[in-house]
């Protein structure tokens, strides 16, 4: 079968968030997807073994026998210059915290998708998003950023997927996708990315000269490492990534706004909370209540300066969060006391409605 | 338009399916869709539920708390989702197992007994389709021939043959369903 | 008679292999680390495989693997070299890939992914150094610590009810059916290292004819973790190590 036969394009699907991240996956020129079962995300390798994408583009599937061996898959993979993947749910990106920080540390790109679900501990299968602290503000040891975008549909997954790769690359670095149970099993609309081939070896050598493709006479050896014995070598890495962040918090900021212009009180809630507090916009501009919404669709970098402008235009915020209170630390951080900040959310696998949230609005804020 | 929907019942009596169908017709008449399944161990033979809204513009929450039609297929589900339907909206039951009936007199209920007539007919397959085919009947919110066109895309092309059974079926529930305030 | 009439072409008898490179060595006095890296660089000199092998570096001692033959290498976290050997194998299967390992990086932290790598029969070569120690972390108990064995973390020896038994995992891989070369060896005298490096070019050949996992364990010592002399390891080794880890083939299809 033809691969433009198993993958035609541009027609409108409806698929699973799940089932979208793998079929973009494949289309974007994926090399390797290694993973380890865990609910709610499993689809995604089980529509990739459905697919067999190593029979039309050639992209290598494999279950592995645990999260901590998938990511170091990943790593080997990347440390080939090739497009990796990985990806589970809350407990599972705790495992490869490690990996993660090893990847980062030996400057390799890869996409790792969390579709979160509620913790501590084994938790629960029920969507949560209070993994944000431990993608956002570093999850594994030492100085380092993910790169982290919050899809909020089923279209976003796939698009994401697209833009992760080209993130990673551009700054050789992991990026994360950070859904939520919701969006990894509902249903939407969607419209695949076009199908781009991988890259072939020349190109991986071109885009990649680090990737150990095997000692040519023409150069030294490459060599794929974290380790920095030197204290001074050591910093002088960590100065490198420092400066990456600073690029990627110039250039890489994505948001989107709802209603803002006019708003007295903004709401500033990702993923699927964000879906949720639109309509709670909804029914508030019904009742008067010049509501708002602030969607930050990349955590890191954060939309600070963005958020910063509205605190001298509102009265209030507040930051609505399937956790505790995590991404409310940077909308603080951000407003720098100028307005109330205040915080409604719900924990441990609970979607809050947006009827819930409406009045969380109105009372904390509105009073 | 826009159509908010949840449909619940036990494990296996087509729940998450039904909903799907009925996002795929909504997408064969060019609507906005979302499905948004109760997933986990209710899957394994708890309640399972599906809200499904379709919609002409943009969707904004795929989790709903108040809904124009729930649709309930076991006690449980009449007893948690009956107070969440909109003044006005519309409650869908299917009879068998129930020891208590709805009560509420502000919105429209209407019975289906499909399972009954599943068992007696041998035609426990198609129950589903036939629940379909009585919403169709009392909130026409897709066409018959969409719902047939997102089944046959649905469906693997090994299933097509049964595409007849399912259109039947969605007959028998026009006819099965009835008013009941 | 002058230097320049001695070090001269017609009196070479010996050369090191060019994939070694003159970088100094930081293994101690005694250790079998150096001399199985020069086997492989030989073979790899030899197979004439420089620009088609990836090598995979351990934590442990042979972390710095890297900085002494001219290959490509990517360096592990601590147990998961069998996990990035696999996917380097899977996505370039026309290239010759091993790991390095010692034996807490093999048996102990890495279990799952050595285990696991050789029973999926990754078309890769594992080569195992086991000398009963941590040597890197100033030598602490290992799995492979004989009983009685004294390390920094079993300073009276090790005790069976305490610590556990010592692990035999060589035993264990060849009875996997993904592997399809399981070895032991040491490179303690002239034969034996001439032995050790015909089973390390078996594994080397046989990745490329997808046959499954092979691996060469070498009985090794630790002078300054067992605090001896060189000499004297060697002797220790032979006494006490082989008997539990007895020299030979376990499994060769």
């Amino acid at each position: 079968m033809s691969t433009e036969k198993k993958h035609n394009t541009e027609e409108v699907r409806l698929m699973k968030g799940n089932e979208a991240i793998a079929h973009a996956a494949i289309r974007c020129g994926c090399d390797g997807y290694f993973g380890y079962p865990i609910t709610p995300q499993s689809e995604i390798m089980e529509t990739l073994m459905d697919l067999e994408p190593w029979n039309t583009t050639g992209m290598v599937v494999l279950q592995a026998e645990s999260e901590t061996a998938s990511i170091n898959m990943v790593y080997g993979a990347a440390g080939c210059g090739k497009k990796a993947m990985t990806s589970s749910s809350s407990p599972g990106v705790s495992l490869m915290q490690e990996g993660i920080s090893y990847m980062v540390g030996a400057e390799l790109p890869c996409v790792i998708v969390n579709v979160m679900r509620g913790g501590p501990g084994l938790g629960t299968i029920q969507p949560s998003q209070a993994d944000y602290f431990q993608t956002v503000k570093g999850g594994g040891h030492g100085d380092y950023k993910l790169i982290t975008l919050a899809p909020a549909s089923v279209q976003e997954m796939a698009d994401f997927m697209v833009k992760s790769f080209d993130l990673a690359f551009k700054y050789r670095t992991p990026v994360m996708i950070l859904a939520d149970g919701i969006i990894g099993q509902m249903m939407e609309k969607v419209v695949l990315p076009p199908f781009t081939p991988r890259w072939t070896e020349e190109e991986i050598r071109e885009q990649t000269p680090w990737a150990t493709l095997g000692k040519t006479p023409d150069r030294k050896p490459n060599v794929i490492n974290s380790l920095r014995l030197e204290a001074a070598d050591m910093e002088k890495l960590n100065l490198v990534l420092q400066s990456r962040y600073r690029e990627i918090e110039q250039k890489e900021v994505l948001f989107e706004e709802f209603e803002c212009a006019d708003a007295d009180y903004i709401i500033v809630a990702f993923g699927i909370t964000a879906r949720i507090c639109q309509k709670t916009v909804e029914l508030a501009r019904q009742k008067g209540i010049k509501a708002g919404l602030i969607r930050p669709i990349t955590l890191y970098p954060f939309p600070t300066a963005q958020i910063k402008e509205y605190a001298d235009k509102v009265k209030g915020m507040i930051s609505v969060e399937m956790s505790a209170g995590q991404m409310i630390e940077d909308v603080r951080l951000a407003v720098n006391g100028k307005v109330p900040v205040e915080f409604y959310g719900r924990m441990g696998g609970i979607v809050p409605s947006p009827e819930e949230v409406l009045e969380a609005l109105e009372n904390k804020l509105i009073g | 338009m826009k159509e908010e929907i949840i449909i619940a019942g036990f494990g296996g009596q087509g729940v998450l399916s039904m909903g799907k169908i009925l996002a795929y017709s909504g997408l064969m008449q060019g609507q906005e869709v979302s499905w948004l399944p109760s997933y986990g161990p209710e899957q394994r033979g708890g309640t399972a539920n599906a809200t499904v809204i379709l919609s002409d513009e943009r969707i904004s929450s795929p989790v709903l708390n108040s809904f124009d039609t729930a649709i309930v297929l076991n006690q449980p589900s009449l007893e948690r989702f009956e107070c969440k339907v909109k003044p006005g909206g519309t409650l869908i039951f299917d009879g068998n197992g129930f020891h208590k009936f709805p009560t509420r007199t502000d919105i429209n209920v209407y019975r289906i007994d499909a399972t009954e007539y599943a068992y007696a007919n041998n035609a426990s397959k198609t129950m589903n389709m036939i629940i379909l085919g009585g919403l169709l009947k009392v909130r026409p919110i897709v066409k018959v021939e969409n719902v047939l066109k997102g089944l046959k895309k649905s469906l693997p092309e090994r299933h097509h043959h049964l595409l007849d059974m399912n259109e039947k079926a969605i007959h028998i529930g026009m006819d099965l369903i009835r008013k009941i305030n | 008679m002058n230097i320049a009439d001695i070090i001269n072409p017609a009196n070479l008898v010996m050369e090191k292999t060019k994939v070694m490179n003159d970088t100094p060595m930081h293994y101690c006095p005694g250790c079998s680390h150096g001399v199985v890296h020069k086997l492989i660089g030989e073979i790899i000199e030899e197979m004439d495989i420089q620009d088609k092998t990836i090598g995979i570096a351990p934590v442990g001692c042979a972390v710095f693997a890297y900085q002494y033959l001219d290959i490509d290498w990517q360096q592990a976290a601590h147990g998961r070299a069998p996990a990035l050997a696999t996917a380097v194998k899977r996505l370039l299967p026309d290239r010759y890939v091993f790991t390095y390992q010692g034996d807490g990086d093999l048996a102990a932290i890495g279990t799952a992914e050595t285990i696991h790598a050789a029973n999926r029969g990754e078309n890769i070569t594992i080569i195992f150094i086991n000398n009963g120690i941590y040597g890197m972390t100033g030598g602490q108990m290992a799995p492979t610590t004989l009983q009685g064995m004294k390390s920094s973390t079993s300073p009276t020896g090790r005790d069976i009810p305490r610590n556990g038994f010592p692990l035999n995992i060589t035993n264990l891989l060849a009875q996997l059916e993904g592997t399809c070369y399981v070895t032991r060896q040491s490179v303690h005298t002239v034969a034996s290292v001439r032995k050790c490096k015909k089973a390390i070019q078996k594994g080397f050949e046989n990745s490329m004819l997808n046959k499954g996992t092979s691996v060469i364990e070498i009985v090794s010592t630790c002078s300054s973790g067992w605090k001896m002399t060189p000499a004297d390891s060697n002797d220790w080794m032979v006494e006490n190590m082989f008997p539990a880890y007895p020299m030979g083939d376990l499994k060769n299809i």
